[in-house]
């Protein structure tokens, strides 16, 4: 603040910036309140590291003590506060966290950071029934079986090989991930359109000797190859 | 507790509100306590089949909103004494509809009949959802044309998504009634067989009926062709029908292969 005396003057450049900031709106019996913001803590006892709130007390008529101890109390669970909103300025002296005006109201994301045993990852997705009209599968992580036939209107989008038991007439797009050794197996293709690593066909380049029969598309080079499976 | 079947298909014109009220009567000629429900807010068609359009004072809307009670709302056929319509509202349109509102219907109906048939209207967008939605059986209406099967399957795929059953883990019963079969053009190839649907659809088929003037005539004089005609083809087909949903195991006829009368007359002759 107290700008020094140099050789020089150094202007004091004053710029605006808004912060999110949880509001907390304390109500009576405070005793009552501090006990629901324990069992939140209890819950997720990092939920407030590094999220220092507001005390809107417009609800309340509190005496300066009062708010005294309703701010130790809060900072005693290790919340710190930053500013009040709602209390007369008298009320404040210059030792307590000072009065905030103009606050407008934002959602913020409430993510409980919820910790995750890491699994291991599922290679393979198994579907035991079939991939009816207007259905999207969606596996990038790897292989999609489908015990059943994909319908006309339906699309399986796989990062790696896709395996029909059944007739596949809907879309079925292999090796999303740039995978292009991924293949797309089918008791009968019908298929409206088969793409691996990005290549596609349509129903209309399809070899008509091929059709209602078992087979297997893959890529050779940039080429789809699409092969009767004996 | 009654059983909540909705009658449903996706594509329009399938028929679903011929199949709705013609199963319905029969049901209810079986004995059974049936309400049937018209979903169709706005284009409303149920009553007309029934026979009941100038007996409608309040709706399902009316119920649904609370302004009516159900009691009120529900009209008893005049045929049979255990058929009861809800009609759907012509003059408001499916936002109307509310998913506690729609909810708490059913579960009232639910208490006070053995089966709620509710005729859904085409499409798949909140009308149809809101039909759908707390069903435990489904007739998926299907006429042998490749955009009416691939609409059912699509039908029965939100049917096993978005249903209150299939949000609990449990499924919905399912079954495929082909409608407007005619035996001529199926003679004929120019028809998806019935293998191939079933094929595609993968669910038990309920039944076949035939394309037939008695369906028409029986919506001219605004009465369930079950009742309308009981004798006709497609009215002894839904009854065949309504017997396999109650569990009866009947012999599943494909209209046009029976044996002609001359055939029966002459397929005797020694060699």
């Amino acid at each position: 603040m107290d700008s020094s005396v140099g050789p020089t003057r150094q202007l004091v450049r004053l710029r605006g910036r808004s912060y999110v900031a949880f509001v907390f709106s304390p109500v009576v019996p405070i005793v009552g309140w501090l006990e629901e913001i324990d069992a939140t803590l209890a819950r997720s006892p990092d939920f407030f590291v590094g999220k220092p709130v507001v005390l809107d007390l417009s609800a309340l008529d509190l005496s300066q003590s009062a708010i005294v101890h309703l701010v130790k109390s809060i900072e005693q669970r290790n919340i710190r506060v930053l500013g009040f909103e709602g209390v007369d300025p008298a009320q404040l002296d210059a030792s307590m966290p000072p009065l905030l005006t103009g606050g407008r109201h934002c959602a913020p994301q409430l993510t409980v950071a919820e910790k995750r045993e890491a699994k291991p990852q599922a290679t393979s997705l198994l579907l035991d029934s079939p991939v009816r009209s207007g259905q999207t599968v969606i596996f990038v992580e790897g292989d999609v079986t489908v015990l059943g036939s994909v319908s006309s209107g339906a699309e399986i989008v796989a990062g790696g090989s896709i395996h029909v038991y059944g007739t596949l007439r809907g879309r079925a797009m292999a090796g999303v991930n740039g995978n292009s050794s991924a293949r797309i197996y089918c008791q009968k293709i019908e298929a409206e359109l088969i793409a691996i690593d990005g290549y596609y066909q349509t129903a209309e380049e399809l070899d008509a000797d091929l059709r209602s029969k078992p087979a297997q598309a893959r890529l050779d080079g940039k080429i789809m190859r699409v092969t009767a499976l004996t | 507790m009654a059983k909540v079947l909705v009658v449903t298909s996706g594509k329009g014109g399938v028929g679903k509100t011929t199949s709705t009220a013609a199963i319905g009567a029969a049901l209810a000629q079986a004995g059974q306590r049936v309400v049937v429900v018209d979903f169709d807010v706005g284009l409303r068609n149920l009553d007309l089949v029934m026979g009941a359009e100038r007996r409608v004072v309040f709706d399902l809307i009316n119920v649904v909103q609370g302004v009516a009670k159900l009691p009120q709302a529900l009209i008893r056929d005049k045929r049979l004494d255990h058929l009861w319509l809800l009609p759907a509202s012509q003059t408001k349109d499916k936002d109307a509809l509310t998913e506690e509102g729609v909810g708490r219907v059913i579960g009232e109906l639910r208490g006070n009949c053995d089966w709620v048939l509710c005729d859904s209207p085409a499409g798949i967008e909140r009308g149809a959802m809101l039909a759908m939605r707390y069903a435990d059986e489904a007739i998926i209406v299907t006429n042998p044309e490749v955009s009416s099967v691939r609409d059912s399957d699509r039908i029965i795929g939100m049917l096993d998504s978005k249903t209150v059953r299939a949000e609990k883990g449990e499924r919905v019963e399912k079954h495929v009634l082909i409608t407007r079969y005619d035996s001529g053009r199926a003679a004929r190839g120019e028809m998806i067989t019935i293998e191939d649907i079933l094929e595609i659809l993968a669910t038990p088929l309920l039944g076949i009926i035939p394309e037939s003037q008695d369906v028409l005539r029986a919506s001219n004089v605004g009465s369930p062709v079950t009742l309308n005609n009981p004798a006709s083809a497609p009215a002894r087909a839904y009854l065949d029908a309504t017997k396999r949903l109650l569990g009866e195991t009947v012999p599943m006829l494909v209209p046009g292969e029976r044996k002609g009368l001359m055939n029966l007359l002459l397929g005797r002759r020694a060699a």
